[in-house]
């Protein structure tokens, strides 16, 4: 195909006040007015959001899988972390 | 179903390939871990999903022309809305599902351009005519519903993106099969005339409904690895029977009968049996042979070729701005 591309955006949207936004996929749009109202008719038919966000695909620095394991491994043993490691007696309550 | 016309494909082996990658990418797919796009996987994976994913979203766009030729002579207002959303829905849902195709590394262009020059193929079931406004709720009630049927499944596919858009999908699309029904039920509460035209809509709408769900096991080529990667779930005759089974007390409900003399009630499974699926007929229309093929792509073509400047328009719109703000 001969034509030009439009650029990929990522789209998130806030569902209720006090929830993050949350990505629901992609449109093309050649700039950020024109890819909110893409996202806008794509992906709130419903009255899914109150809040749009769009990112440039290409802007999104993203961890590599292959890097899974270096990353999130040694977090694995460290159970200390976790409130459960912790031994209080059951007369002493809730903690 | 939207994806049936997965024949002319070649999975050949890929070379290259680590073996121990392969089985470990297996083994997650077996613990039901999901694929995600940078993730690694077999290319063979790559290519049916995308495959897959591009014929289903074909489906959806060319799926908008045989409904939207009634937009214009919906006999109310509050069809005429319904309907209008639906069609509209039917463009959302394909442009979701480009969109997962695309984390696969093919751009949406090229899919366009494999639709409109005949290499994609889309269902079947869009290459029959629209004939009466009858047609409109049997198109809800059958074709939708096999699409759920076919679709609820592909809710838990192992590829990620697909699998999300699904669920959008799904939850849209059980509007689309309501108000399918409630057309002909409308229809069948009416006059004599008007429940022949449900009863003529279903006896053109049965079959090919059926043939929605693909070539019967023995003879379709994808399935055993499709089932084992977990992009499918559930085999075509397993889907086609459950749809069978949901849908002739619906029928029955309507007071209509099915076009199959075959069709009886079995007690001792509980199934509705259904006579002999004229496969020459289905292989015909995916050839391009069926009554609409032809009209079809042209008239995606022509809605591709006059909607150009639309997109010429804004890319230089687009570089305009950009050139604005850089002197600015």
């Amino acid at each position: 195909m001969s034509e030009k591309t439009m650029p990929l955006w990522e789209v998130f949207i806030r569902a209720r006040s006090g929830l993050a936004h949350k990505h629901v996929g992609s449109v093309h749009a050649v700039d950020a007015a024109m890819a909110l109202a893409a996202a806008r008719d794509v992906y709130t038919r419903r009255g899914e959001g109150l809040s749009i966000w769009v990112v440039p695909s290409a802007q999104i620095t993203a961890s590599d899988p292959a890097d899974k394991e270096m990353l999130f491994e040694p977090t694995a043993s460290k159970i200390y972390r976790h409130p459960t490691f912790y031994k209080v007696p059951d007369d002493v309550g809730n903690m | 179903m939207y994806t049936q016309g997965l024949l002319d494909a070649k999975d050949g082996p890929a070379g290259g390939e680590d073996a121990a990658q392969v089985a470990r990418f297996e083994a997650r797919v077996a613990a039901e871990d999901k694929v995600e796009p940078n993730d690694w996987m077999p290319e063979a994976y790559r290519r049916t999903l995308i495959r897959q994913i591009s014929q289903h979203a074909h489906s959806e766009i060319v799926g908008m022309l045989p409904e939207g030729n009634w937009i214009t002579r919906a006999p109310s207002l509050r069809r005429k809305a319904a309907l209008l959303a639906k069609v509209q829905d039917e463009g959302g849902h394909g442009l979701y599902l480009y969109a997962a195709a695309e984390t696969l590394g093919i751009a949406r262009e090229e899919m366009v351009e494999q639709l409109l020059t005949g290499k994609a193929k889309y269902s079947s079931i869009f290459n029959y005519p629209t004939l009466s406004w009858a047609d409109i709720g049997a198109i809800g009630w059958l074709v939708d519903g096999a699409a759920i049927m076919n679709q609820i499944p592909l809710c838990r596919c192992s590829y990620g993106p697909y699998a999300r858009a699904m669920i959008r999908i799904c939850k849209e699309e059980s509007f689309h099969q309501r108000q399918g029904y409630e057309i002909m039920l409308t229809l069948c509460a009416g006059t004599a005339a008007q429940k022949a035209m449900a009863q003529d809509a279903l006896d053109r709408w049965w079959w090919p409904s059926l043939m929605m769900f693909g070539p019967p096991d023995q003879d379709s080529q994808h399935s055993d690895k499709s089932i084992r990667w977990k992009i499918k779930r559930f085999s075509n005759d397993e889907l086609r029977q459950k749809f069978v089974d949901a849908t002739v007390p619906q029928g029955h409900h309507l007071g209509l009968r099915f076009p199959d003399a075959d069709l009886r009630f079995d007690e001792a499974t509980g199934h509705w049996r259904f006579g002999a699926i004229d496969w020459s007929e289905f292989r015909n229309v995916l050839a391009g042979n069926g009554p609409c093929n032809r009209q079809r792509m042209q008239q995606r073509r022509q809605a591709h070729d006059e909607g150009a400047w639309v997109r010429e328009a804004a890319i230089a719109y687009g570089e305009k701005r950009r050139a604005r703000e850089k002197t600015a």
